[in-house]
């Protein structure tokens, strides 16, 4: 395998050249795992879609879902390019099964209740805040591109997700309690984002401080608790995932694999 | 004839039709090159999921075609990241005649500021709340006036 990444995109930047034996895949898969973290998120938030318990909730988690759309795409693109074998956005997006997927578990959960899919989406921003903001200085230009524009979107991401939760924490009885059972219920899921990966533009487990730091205030001052569990469900990163995944990709590459190379 | 950055810069972004793309800050460059006539438009996407991009840029090419340059291409770059501050003078006074509330300035650095007060565009009225965040474009919010009662969308600072 070649350790130059192609420029295939017209107008794109040059991607980073790797020399290090191994680093492309490395790389790839870090990439691929940041693009398949927000696809399989907006594709879950767009589940809700009239479904929302009011219309402007109903509109808030489509426009996160397209926020998240909009990173994959990019990071997908992205991906592609640094693998040097001719995949584009579509083609990682439609063309392949849920074993090669690289996406953290927590995103892949069925939405729940409104409290459950406020709980992924407090985690994953307060994950994906920090991530993207190290990732704007990190030594990729392009992944740092990238994570410059999505960090201020993410900011919404988790201003709303934050409402939400302490709203509901601090509400009534019945909410509080929807919420506790919402949290008590990802929270282990939360441990494979922050899983360490040392040689990574940005090592999940630097995030860890922010995370924390984001995660425990909100929590604070929503009334609720970290649940005590030492049980840390992972294996998203190297493809091993839930079956819930796999319907997800179901729905998601129906028609895409019906019709091959349709556009319209 | 209309020079190709004229022609560009004429162009109205589709979602919000009262401003143009040059107005929103999204335009970045246009340059036609010496002999062949080819012009390379670089503009930047407000929101990475932008759904009005592959409009804007059928846009570009259509105001190229028509101002007598048909050889162009529109690259779309990302960095440095599109900033609400990059919306003219001009196109604040557009969007706020057309009550759309104009964004409050961004700080350079730091917590994207989420809760300066708004007026209302319609009576000046800085009496005003959030309805949601989120409004029917990626970067607009949606508001109400406590004075004059009036719902407005208030494009969100980024």
């Amino acid at each position: 395998m070649t350790a130059q990444a192609e420029q295939t995109a017209p107008g794109a930047m040059p991607a980073t050249t790797l020399t290090v034996p191994g680093a492309v895949t490395h790389r790839f898969d870090f990439v691929l795992g940041l693009a398949d973290d927000a696809l399989v998120a907006a594709q879950r938030l767009a589940q809700w879609c009239t479904r929302g318990p009011e219309m402007e909730e109903d509109i808030a988690l489509s426009n996160i879902a397209l926020d998240q759309l909009g990173a994959a795409r990019l990071l997908l693109t992205y991906a592609g390019e640094v693998e040097g074998a001719g995949r584009d956005e579509d083609a990682l997006a439609y063309r392949r099964d849920d074993r090669e997927f690289r996406n953290c578990l927590l995103v892949e959960l069925p939405n729940g209740d409104f409290a459950l899919t406020m709980a992924k989406l407090l985690f994953l921003a307060a994950y994906q805040v920090p991530l993207y903001t190290a990732l704007a200085g990190c030594g990729d230009e392009r992944l740092a591109a990238i994570g410059a524009k999505a960090r201020k979107e993410s900011a919404y991401h988790l201003d709303h997700a934050s409402l939400w939760v302490r709203r509901l924490g601090d509400g009534t009885d019945e909410s509080h309690r929807r919420m506790q059972a919402a949290v008590d219920e990802v929270w282990p899921y939360t441990h494979e984002l922050l899983a360490p990966d040392p040689t990574a533009p940005v090592d999940p487990a630097t995030l860890r401080v922010d995370f924390d730091s984001v995660v425990s205030g909100v929590l604070a001052e929503a009334t609720l608790t970290v649940p005590e569990t030492a049980w840390k469900p992972d294996g998203g990163r190297s493809g091993v995932h839930t079956e819930h995944l796999s319907y997800l990709l179901a729905e998601l590459q129906v028609l895409h694999r019906a019709h091959p190379g349709a556009s319209w | 004839m209309t020079t190709a950055r004229a022609a560009v810069a004429a162009v109205v972004d589709p979602e919000i039709r009262v401003i143009t793309i040059a107005e929103l800050g999204i335009l970045r460059s246009v340059d036609e090159e010496p002999g062949t006539g080819r012009v390379v438009v670089t503009i930047t996407p407000t929101y990475t999921g932008c759904p009005a991009m592959d409009v804007i840029r059928a846009d570009i090419r259509q105001a190229l075609v028509a101002a007598g340059h048909p050889q162009a291409e529109v690259r779309t770059v990302y960095t440095p990241p599109w900033s609400t501050d990059w919306i003219t003078e001009a196109g604040r006074a557009k969007l706020a005649r057309a009550g759309i509330a104009p964004p409050a300035p961004v700080r350079p650095t730091g917590p994207v500021p989420l809760t300066l007060t708004v007026r209302c565009p319609w009576c000046g009225s800085p009496e005003t709340e959030q309805i949601s965040r989120f409004g029917s474009t990626a970067c607009k919010a949606l508001r109400r006036c406590r004075s004059c009662t009036e719902p407005f969308d208030h494009l969100k600072a980024l």
